[in-house]
């Protein structure tokens, strides 16, 4: 079974935010494996344990993300591949685009990815990938069993579950609860020194700056207004939920 | 030319969507600013009896498409069925809901139709003649604006629950157009639907949620924040200590690693209010905390706090709603 996992390295979920010259800042900021890809590349290794094969961990960036394409192998990926789009200006065409490019020239059987990142939230790239590559998609999964040519993914839908048969090769994006990603060994560390990191530019992919130029184009980013705290009652439970009730239906008039 | 706004209208138990009627109030302002017209798009069984009153919240047509292949969900069906409209029509831009199926057929059409998709929107204006569309990202830590300024169409995804609904003009109708509806190949084979049976509203459509944390020190006691929300018609939430305890199912987790939600009043109970939490539900418009802890990070952010033992407190709550909304 050749498993490929889409991985992004996100900002920490911890990690405050601040602007400058009119972007998000990176200083200072310390970078994971986007959490929702961690169950992607858990749910891997622990397909290829019971079916065997391997798995190769695929993303986009600058450099510092082998950090966490390195975290992947150590955890106990095979191979990593990472393509360097040449720009900062990126939206979920541009890195669909340059991933389905990359998969294209690697053999597999399932790809697996977060269902979105904590960080843009979009929830498109996978879906985006599965388009561009013509193979089908489940979205979602809390649950996935491989088998000959097919998989089946029990998938978060609105008010319940559902369980979905694709055939393979498929895309299954990962939900929380899919799997407890495990944390790397010291062994696995130190393999991980030594496992193959591909690096690779546009060019090598047959792509250019045009091929994969962003459709979306950001005009501006701000922090939220900051909530003001409100006011605090402290007392005898019987008044202070009481007044707070009276509040809610005479000042905020909500209820 | 590229021309029209179009919606996507989601069905679900035989019913149009809460998010359906937000999107078209946008649609409809929108395309007022742009002189362009409003259509609603909508696959299904059975479905196109619900197509004309859409016009009472502005939709000027209704493309309806039936087709036994629709009965169920699937990501290719509703994929190749509206992909066709929207390729017949070109429209200008395509709304969708930043629903569980909203959000996965603006990812498979935007790339089919090799346009440019922003999602979880939290507004939509019409600037220098174009949408502009703002998004909250980092989980609402920070925002920002973008267009989409030569692609066709424009795709977004509207986060439920956000804009709101005009009052709807009652008994106007909007044009229905059936339309032939091949779902060609589908691929995911549904084999199996578990529903969960509650009478409460769905979390991320919900006016009023009770949510709570670690201060609920086991899921037996759960059922104290269920009597209140039963009272005041709310969902039940959870933040991720709960979830993560095992108390509570993630699908109700809120934050970060959740769901995102904006109810028009929020009950956090025993929630501390760590950063991931707030990002979740920091939008809500109105919310209140009860925790032991007067330090809480919640009180930051809380329109209204109380100080005290949620088991105590929340007891009260119950019957001082009870007494109100008698």
């Amino acid at each position: 079974m050749k498993i490929l996992v889409l991985l992004k390295q996100t900002f920490d979920t911890e990690a405050k935010i601040t602007i400058e010259g009119g972007k998000i800042s990176r200083s200072g900021v310390s970078m994971i494996i986007n959490a929702y890809d961690e169950f992607a590349v858990e749910e891997a290794l622990k397909i290829k344990e019971n079916l065997g094969g391997d798995v190769t961990v695929v993303s986009t960036g600058g450099d510092g993300v082998q950090d966490a394409l390195r975290q992947a192998l150590a955890m106990g990926a095979d191979k990593a591949v990472l393509v360097d789009p040449g720009t900062d200006d990126v939206d979920e065409f541009t890195t669909a685009t340059i991933l389905a490019k990359a998969v294209s020239g690697l053999e597999y059987d399932l790809i697996l990815a977060g269902w979105r990142a904590v960080d843009d939230g979009s929830a498109q790239v996978a879906g985006r990938v599965a388009e561009i590559l013509g193979i089908p998609i489940a979205k979602l999964a809390t649950k996935i069993d491989v088998e000959a040519g097919k998989a089946t993914a029990t998938c978060e839908i609105e008010g319940g579950t559902e369980v979905i048969e694709v055939p393979l090769p498929a895309i299954i994006t990962a939900q929380k609860g899919l799997n407890e990603p495990r944390y790397p060994s010291m062994k696995g560390i130190m393999q991980a020194k030594k496992k193959p990191m591909d690096k690779k530019g546009l060019g090598d992919l047959g792509l250019d700056a045009g091929a994969v130029a962003a459709k979306v184009k950001v005009l501006s980013v701000s922090l939220p207004a900051a909530r003001a705290a409100g006011k605090v009652f402290d007392g005898e439970p019987a008044d202070t939920a009481a007044a707070v009730v009276k509040a809610l239906r005479e000042e905020a008039k909500v209820i | 030319m590229a021309k029209g706004i179009f919606v996507f209208a989601e069905v679900k138990d035989g019913k149009i969507k809460k998010v359906t009627y937000e999107l078209l109030c946008a649609a409809r302002k929108a395309a007022n600013a742009l002189g362009e017209e409003v259509c609603a798009v909508m696959a299904g069984k059975g479905v196109s009896g619900l197509a004309a009153a859409l016009g009472e919240y502005g939709a000027d047509k209704v493309f309806v498409a039936e087709n036994d292949a629709l009965d169920k969900f699937t990501t290719d069906a509703f994929t190749n069925v509206i992909g066709s409209i929207l390729q017949e029509q070109q429209p200008s831009a395509f709304l969708l809901g930043f629903s569980i199926r909203g959000r996965d057929l603006a990812a498979q059409l935007a790339q089919r139709l090799g346009t440019g998709a922003a999602s979880d929107c939290t507004n939509v204006e019409v600037e220098n003649g174009q949408l502009v569309f703002t998004r909250p990202i980092y989980a609402g830590k920070a925002v920002v604006k973008v267009s989409i300024p030569e692609a066709r169409p424009a795709i977004a995804t509207i986060r439920p629950n956000v804009l709101p609904i005009d009052a709807p003009a009652a008994g106007k109708t909007a044009e229905v157009v059936a339309v032939s509806a091949n779902a060609g190949d589908v691929r995911q084979v549904i084999k199996d639907i578990v529903l969960q049976v509650s009478s409460r509203p769905e979390l991320t459509e919900a006016d009023i949620i009770v949510s709570g944390g670690r201060g609920m020190k086991g899921p037996e006691n759960f059922p104290l924040l269920e009597a209140l929300a039963d009272v005041v018609g709310a969902a039940v939430g959870a933040s991720r200590a709960a979830v993560d305890a095992g108390w509570v199912p993630q699908s109700i987790q809120v934050g970060q690693t959740g769901k995102t939600v904006s109810p028009t009043l929020y009950i956090a109970c025993g929630i501390s209010g760590a950063i991931q939490h707030l990002a979740g539900m920091g939008s809500s418009k109105c919310i209140v905390a009860v925790n032991k802890d007067p330090e809480a990070n919640i009180f930051k952010v809380a329109d209204y706090g109380i100080v005290g033992d949620l088991f105590n407190v929340v007891p009260i709550l119950t019957a001082e709603f009870k007494k109100i909304l008698a």
